[in-house]
């Protein structure tokens, strides 16, 4: 993405950003409540048009037609799911809009990976926060997208949890997927990156690869950075 | 990935949309409801020495039919709005005009559902003498069934976005279910009389007509009406 | 709303005077005069007496408002969806306002004229149904653009049901015409359309004249009016920005 903006009447949500994601990649953005991590994340998933700059992915232009959706996966802040429906039939119906060619194999296996197969007949509205969070996880990764983007992924997950996504993040970086991870949890993100980046008030103001940061120090710096005002 | 072509996913999402009904009944029940209900009311709201419950009955098939069918209609994209359910529909590999008409088609399944229940308990409660006119009537309710659905599944997904979605969805659809409710009453009369279905072909057409352009124009319009 | 009254305070002050120019006296002074002459220099209709002189203030209205105002209503929103330029958001909208103000007229002096003509105060006829219909519709229109935050999104909502209305006029005047062939009615008192005495018609153009130089002169106001609120919003977005 290059120069990306996005305006939503008098606020700029998104003020210039370039950010560069190859396959592999993990990429964590952090940012405190307002800095415009979610609206990436929209822009990216298609489901909000740039006002300025463009991003693309393998070099498709967003917002663009069927193509370039089939390629993302979107964990947002709401589960999307249907809760009257079971996790399993939440997961063959996405598999079947993202033609999976076994919806029924690919539901069930991305459900073992999250460790709900054996909660998967139940309905979505009688599952736990957390369980719901990893059966939305489940969601993005059924159709194997070669872009995950995931928009606070942590909420309600417990260590389990938690271990499982890092799990499923570093199998798509050996599968050469790239992710995207929005987040202000530090600690939970940093294990998993490879780039981490600060957004703050619209615009990038810190970009590294992990290697060079060190998981302590960078705490420090995030909180000195927000409390500057970027 | 080359997705799915816009009549499977159509199916797919009619299909989710018709199982999450039968899972939660919500809808349904309270059309099927209010539609005997409304046929009660209706019954006592005229003097029955005046008006002979047999012309009373096809109006107020159609007038019940309509009110009954807002209900589904509401709920049509209501119901994608609860977990943002509608945001996994639009992040999906197909087309807007898949989303349109796999909503239209599951409301034309419960607005079908509405109507078995519906016609059978007027014809009964109105001692209407159906004899061979029923395949008539179904006919005429399947014409009429159609151009509701284009027209409120698109009102539907407008209105959702809107800070009053329920109310106004009646204020923006029904003077589009004017033509469609005249239409099929006054083919309804027609037929429950014992006339032949030739005299009230003038209706027919005209629904026919209406479900053509509005089925067109409504799928048409819809990717208009996603917020971006 | 103080702070939409603040924006148009602040969007009055950048163009003196407000929205009323002198088109909009003009079309005043226009209306009075054909109205004087209406009532005063233009002779009694034999048959119908002087309730006939409301036709000098209906028909006009009529005109303008089914096919100027919501024909200019539904080819903006046309373009609008086509090109997506705001301004023709605003000129739609703004002629739906207009052109409900209008269908009041034709609605309140229909019956008026009606009750003393045709003894009754509303037939279900053709022409005043579908003038209801249009009115029902364009206040849906205008209930729906006030449900609707984002502008955007509320043009295209607008334009779209203002284009389905359009498609839907055929529909509405097809089947209130099946539904009078198929019922007839007892003929009611109608003046079988007599070509009117030189009079009367150069007071029925006068009327029809003065009529759309209201119509104008109402639009532009509205207009200028959405677009003082759209730059007003526009600056209001700099002063975030």
């Amino acid at each position: 993405m290059t120069g990306l903006s996005r305006r939503f009447g008098r606020r700029r949500a998104l003020d210039g950003v370039t950010l560069t994601v190859g396959p592999g990649d993990c990429l964590a953005i952090f940012g405190p409540n307002g800095a415009g991590k979610s609206t990436l994340i929209r822009i990216l998933a298609g489901l909000l048009e740039p006002s300025g700059g463009s991003a693309r992915i393998a070099g498709l232009e967003l917002p663009g037609g069927p193509a370039v959706r089939g390629m993302v996966g979107l964990v947002a802040h709401h589960s999307m799911l249907y809760p009257a429906l079971t996790a399993r039939e939440n997961l063959v119906f996405v598999a079947q809009l993202f033609g999976v060619r076994n919806p029924r194999a690919s539901a069930a296996a991305a459900l073992e990976r999250v460790g709900v197969l054996d909660r998967a007949d139940t309905p979505v509205r009688s599952l736990s926060r957390g369980l719901q969070q990893r059966v939305a996880i489940a969601r993005a990764a059924v159709h194997a997208p070669r872009l995950l983007l995931l928009d606070e992924p942590f909420t309600g997950l417990d260590p389990d949890g938690c271990a499982g996504l890092t799990e499923i993040l570093a199998e798509r970086r050996r599968a050469g997927g790239a992710s995207i991870v929005v987040t202000h949890q530090l600690a939970d993100a940093l294990a998993l990156a490879t780039h981490v980046a600060v957004l703050y008030d619209g615009r990038v103001v810190r970009y590294e690869p992990r290697g060079t940061v060190d998981p302590d120090r960078y705490a420090d710096g995030y909180r000195e950075l927000v409390a500057a005002g970027g | 990935m080359a997705g799915t072509s816009t009549w499977a996913a159509a199916l797919v999402i009619a299909r989710k949309d018709v199982a999450v009904e039968v899972r939660t009944r919500a809808a349904f029940l309270s059309a099927t409801v209010f539609a005997l209900l409304a046929a009660a009311i209706f019954y006592y709201a005229w003097d029955p020495t005046a008006v002979s419950s047999l012309d009373l009955a096809p109006g107020v098939l159609w007038v019940i039919f309509t009110f009954s069918g807002l209900l589904g209609l509401n709920r049509s994209f209501g119901a994608e709005l609860s977990e943002r359910a509608i945001d996994g529909l639009l992040t999906a590999p197909i087309a807007r005009e898949a989303i349109f008409l796999g909503k239209a088609l599951a409301n034309l399944a419960f607005l079908i559902g509405v109507q078995l229940i519906a016609i059978p308990a007027v014809i009964l409660l109105y001692n209407v003498p159906v004899g061979r006119a029923l395949w008539g009537i179904a006919a005429v309710g399947l014409l009429a069934a159609i151009g509701l659905v284009a027209v409120g599944t698109l009102f539907s997904a407008m209105v959702v976005n809107t800070r009053f979605a329920e109310l106004l969805l009646p204020m923006v659809a029904l003077p589009f279910f004017v033509p469609v409710i005249m239409a099929a009453a006054q083919a309804t009369t027609t037929l429950v009389a014992g006339r032949p279905i030739a005299e009230a072909g003038g209706w027919i057409r005209l629904l026919g007509a209406f479900d053509l352009v509005f089925a067109a124009a409504c799928t048409v319009a819809y990717p208009f009406t996603i917020e971006r | 709303m103080p702070a939409d009254e603040a924006r148009s305070e602040r969007a009055g002050s950048r163009k003196r005077g407000g929205p009323f120019d002198w088109v909009f006296v003009v079309a005043v002074a226009a209306v009075v005069a054909t109205i004087v002459r209406a009532v005063y220099f233009t002779p009694v209709e034999a048959r119908q007496g002087a309730a006939q002189k409301i036709f000098y203030l209906h028909a006009p209205s009529a005109f303008v408002a089914l096919y100027v105002a919501f024909g200019l209503m539904a080819l903006a929103s046309a373009l609008y969806l086509w090109l997506r330029d705001p301004r023709l958001d605003q000129l739609a909208s703004s002629s739906a306002e207009v052109g409900l103000a209008f269908t009041t007229v034709v609605l309140v002096t229909g019956p008026i004229w009606g009750k003393t003509v045709w003894g009754a105060w509303w037939t279900w006829d053709a022409r005043l149904t579908l003038t209801l219909f249009l009115w029902l519709i364009i206040l849906g229109y205008l209930v729906l653009r006030g449900a609707v935050e984002d502008r955007q999104l509320r043009a295209r909502y607008s334009a779209v049901l203002a284009l389905l209305a359009a498609l839907l006029i055929p529909f509405i005047h097809l089947s209130v015409y099946l539904f009078r062939t198929l019922h007839p009615q007892p003929i009611v008192l109608k003046p079988s359309a007599p070509s009117l005495p030189p009079e009367m018609l150069t007071t029925f153009l006068m009327a029809l004249a003065s009529i759309l130089l209201l119509y104008v002169a109402l639009l532009r106001a509205r207009y200028a009016l959405a677009r003082a609120y759209a730059s007003a919003d526009a600056a209001d977005d700099e002063a975030y920005a």
